[in-house]
């Protein structure tokens, strides 16, 4: 099959023509140890199929960047029977940039002239013919986002592919041509495959290719030291290269646009307008926060409006108790869209769950293997389905801000802050997102550039609390305040997030002085003329996402269902725990299952953090839901509702929705104090996040470092929850942290100064080599 | 010697020359930071830094620290 491989600069419209090309084929392909998508998919219009892939977008092919090098090496390795090259007509010179580059390589290429009809919109144009002529390759306007001329690209693309293409470069008549001639020369006797690129590459210094080259790499530099060190850029060939490219691109193809009017700086287009409000001194960060507030409010409220609040009985007025309405549109006020969604399809899994449970009781299924597929497997994967409305609710949000131009001016506006802690404003939106679903929050560090700020980020995006902990924190504080009498359920919860912002910030700030060393990554970045979102490519974004998480609540999340069943229905003898009736309700004797067991096995190294051995008997049960945690975070309180129902019989007053009633039986029948509660949030909240969020991390980290992300994740929970813990239970042990934290600030400073004495050591070294 | 990082909002530049070294150098040429190139302070972010400029007919933005490399005149 024919291969062709699309190129261009981020922003271009590339994956728009990308899915136009291929339509609903598109399938998204990881490669391994590429840190972006590098997508394929089949175009299926035209006479023969044809593999389309999709680069991603680069300003060009300089050996700095992974996706550059991704590109040039696909490019180079691969052979793809043909280049589309997607150039922005709104932003010619630019783009045109990457055009030179490509043409100095002999594979038969095509340029796509995108967006002219935005330029029509202005009156401007661009004079096709001439511009074709000039650049010496076949250009076609085409409207990636309309599908407009999409086969007439195609078409001549596969024309192209008739007569073999000589690679030309535009430097050929700069100062360097003679250089690059000589070089190219010499390569073609050595037989290298795409003489000119590589000529070029030498010429320019270009740090691969002085490696695969060193001796005309000597040669080239001999000669540019004899004949041409007089120069303005006195032999600095990077910077004249880039020089000679746009120099070239002013002159001979600027030309062929002609602007309606005269562009001036004053001039205000629309999305200067609003840019001017978006990013203004002052209201520039208000803006952004409430913008941030209605998303979050539009996703997991519950009180939408804050109608409930203001009409004190809006609820009950509209549907009555107990109804299907009630349930899913209001729970005191209106529900917001997310939490409609959210209800609705709990309602839906809900049914099916007890249409099974009917059907299986119809059949004279075994209680037990009815058990296994009611509560085990479809009660686990339920449980993680139900948030996938609000999980998609919040990325069309998202999406939409950054579909819109205006992810890049929040990272251009807090950039300033995050460089503090090391990172640059593009792991803010990250971050944030992270309070939604640690998931798409971490496949969104895609768009940062350097490596080890992302993976830096990635580790912290869980710290973040997620919607699926909130539940924890909600019960268990009012847990606390029921039992205890003590305090406000509110100021808990809310410490508890702030507590996981400030450990991410910290954590940040530690490792990008050891682990992940490095200053925040330069921050070039250009900002994006605003638009409307394409309606399209926001449900193909949505589909894309909704897919990955379908398939995997019923793959890894079931198995891991199916496994925690069996663990806490069987005990060691491979037989069922039994039943006890409570109230007409039969219960699985949990207490005696394998997982019990294991409970109090490692219960002991939860002492330190308050819920290890200091409890009584049925203090594992503390153990075994930070466990069960790990799965997935909504478990944490469903194990309490199971768990209370053995471990207190007599005290078992019926079960409440929020589990607080549960979380206040367990303190009951445990004995845990206040601080080893808080310490137990702090704990589920900072430490290794549930298996959808552990996979996304794996795939976002690489498996290498992935177990010293377990590790860190570990190793952080446990510190904060037993600083939490040891400081509210017998206050002085502050004493100590405070210590411990000299010493650590002391040790990551000295580590710092003889690391940057290493660096300017090797670094030292290599020059003089 | 004046540098981009020290244009006031609403001026008007060419690039003289662009320092530094390796990948932010390579960066400022890519995006079309070179010799000649007509550059235009359009706004600075709220906190101050970084800043916007408009060139070749596209808004970048860059750091202080790094605009601080390129020469203007």
């Amino acid at each position: 099959m024919l291969k062709f491989a699309l190129a261009g600069n981020p922003n271009s419209g590339k994956t728009t023509l990308f899915n136009a090309l291929t339509g609903s084929t598109a399938h998204v392909g990881n490669w391994p140890g590429v840190t972006v998508d590098k997508r394929e998919g089949t175009y299926k219009k035209g006479d023969q199929p044809v593999d389309i892939v999709d680069l991603p977008g680069i300003y060009s092919l300089s050996p700095y960047t992974p996706e550059e090098v991704i590109a040039r090496n696909f490019i180079l390795n691969e052979r793809p029977d043909c280049v589309i090259n997607i150039v922005d007509a709104t932003n010619l010179e630019r783009n045109l940039y990457l055009t030179t580059q490509l043409m100095e390589l002999d594979v038969p290429m095509v340029v796509a002239l995108n967006m002219t009809d935005v330029l029509d919109k202005r009156g401007d144009r661009i004079d096709v013919k001439a511009l074709e002529k000039r650049i010496g390759l076949p250009v076609v306007e085409i409207s990636a986002l309309k599908g407009v001329n999409v086969e007439t690209l195609m078409t001549r693309a596969i024309d192209a592919l008739k007569t073999p293409r000589v690679a030309v470069s535009v430097l050929k008549e700069s100062a360097l041509g003679s250089a690059i001639s000589n070089a190219e020369i010499a390569l073609k006797l050595k037989e290298v495959e795409a003489p000119l690129f590589h000529a070029v590459k030498l010429v320019e210094k270009d740090a691969i290719e002085v490696q695969t080259h060193p001796a005309e790499a000597r040669a080239a530099e001999a000669f540019i030291r004899e004949n041409l060190i007089n120069d303005q850029f006195n032999g600095d060939t990077e910077a004249a290269i880039a020089d000679a490219r746009y120099k070239y691109i002013t002159e001979h193809f600027s030309s062929t646009l002609t602007r309606a009017r005269k562009q001036s700086y004053d001039e205000l287009s629309k999305s200067d307008k609003a840019d001017k409000i978006l990013t203004h001194k002052w209201a520039g960060i208000p803006i952004f926060l409430v913008i941030m507030f209605a998303i979050f409010h539009l996703t997991f409220s519950e009180n939408f409006l804050y109608l409930g609040s203001i009409i004190p009985s809006f609820g009950e007025w509209c549907a009555v108790e107990g109804s299907a309405a009630k349930a899913i549109f209001f729970a005191g006020g209106l529900n917001s869209p997310g939490v409609i969604l959210f209800n609705a399809l709990d309602l839906l899994t809900g049914s099916i769950g007890e249409w099974l449970s009917l059907g299986l009781d119809g059949l004279g299924a075994n209680v037990v293997l009815s058990g296994l597929i009611v509560d085990g497997i479809w009660g686990g994967v339920a449980s993680v389905l139900s948030f996938l409305p609000q999980i998609l609710v919040l990325f069309l949000f998202f999406s939409i801000l950054e579909d819109t131009g205006y992810m890049a001016r929040v990272a251009f506006m807090l950039d300033r802050i995050f460089r503090r802690f090391g990172v640059s404003g593009r792991a803010f939106m990250p971050m944030i997102m992270g309070f939604g679903c640690s998931v798409p929050a971490m496949i969104n560090t895609r768009t940062m550039a350097d490596e080890r700020e992302r993976q830096a980020t990635v580790r912290v995006i869980p710290f973040f609390s997620c919607g699926a902990k909130m539940p924890i924190l909600l019960a268990v504080s009012g847990g606390i305040v029921q039992v205890f009498g003590v305090g406000n359920a509110d100021v808990i919860t809310y410490s508890m997030y702030v507590l996981g912002i400030v450990v991410a910030l910290i954590s940040l700030l530690v490792m990008r002085n050891t682990t992940q060393r490095g200053e925040a990554s330069p921050f070039i970045m250009e900002l994006p003329t605003y638009h409307l979102p394409g309606f399209k490519n926001l449900m193909l974004h949505l589909w894309d996402k909704a897919k990955h998480f379908i398939t995997k609540a019923f793959t890894i999340i079931l198995i891991s269902c199916v496994a925690i069943w069996f663990l806490s229905n069987f005990t060691w003898s491979w037989k069922h725990v039994g039943y006890v009736t409570i109230r007409e309700e039969e219960f699985a004797r949990t207490d005696l299952s394998i997982l019990a067991s294991i409970g109090q096995f490692i219960q002991p190294i939860f002492t330190p953090l308050g819920f290890g051995s200091q409890l009584n008997s049925n203090g594992w049960v503390f153990a075994v839901a930070a466990v069960l945690g790990l799965i997935a975070k909504e478990d944490v309180i469903a194990a309490f509702g199971t768990l209370a129902a053995c471990i207190a019989p007599l005290a078992f007053g019926g079960s409440s929705e929020d589990g607080i009633q549960e979380v206040a039986l367990m303190i009951g029948a445990t004995g845990i104090e206040i601080p080893a509660l808080i310490s137990f949030i702090a704990f589920n909240m900072l430490t290794i996040p549930c298996f959808a969020a552990v996979a996304a991390a794996r795939g976002e980290i690489g498996k290498e470092k992935f177990k010293w992300t377990l590790l860190f994740w570990i190793v952080v929970s446990y510190l904060a929850s037993a600083i939490v813990y040891t400081v509210g239970q017998f206050v002085w042990p502050v004493a100590i942290w405070i210590a411990l934290t000299i010493v650590a600030t002391v040790g990551i400073v000295m580590y710092n100064k003889y690391a940057d004495k290493k660096d300017a050591e090797k670094r030292l070294l290599g020059a003089r080599k | 010697m004046k540098f981009l990082s020290q244009l006031e909002i609403g001026e008007k530049a060419t690039v003289k020359s662009v320092n530094g070294e390796g990948a932010i150098r390579r960066r400022l040429f890519d995006m079309g930071i070179t010799p000649g190139a007509e550059v235009y302070l359009r706004k600075k972010a709220p906190l101050g830094d970084p800043i916007e400029i408009t060139l070749r007919g596209y808004e970048l933005t860059l750091r202080k620290a790094e605009a601080a490399h390129v020469e203007v005149n």
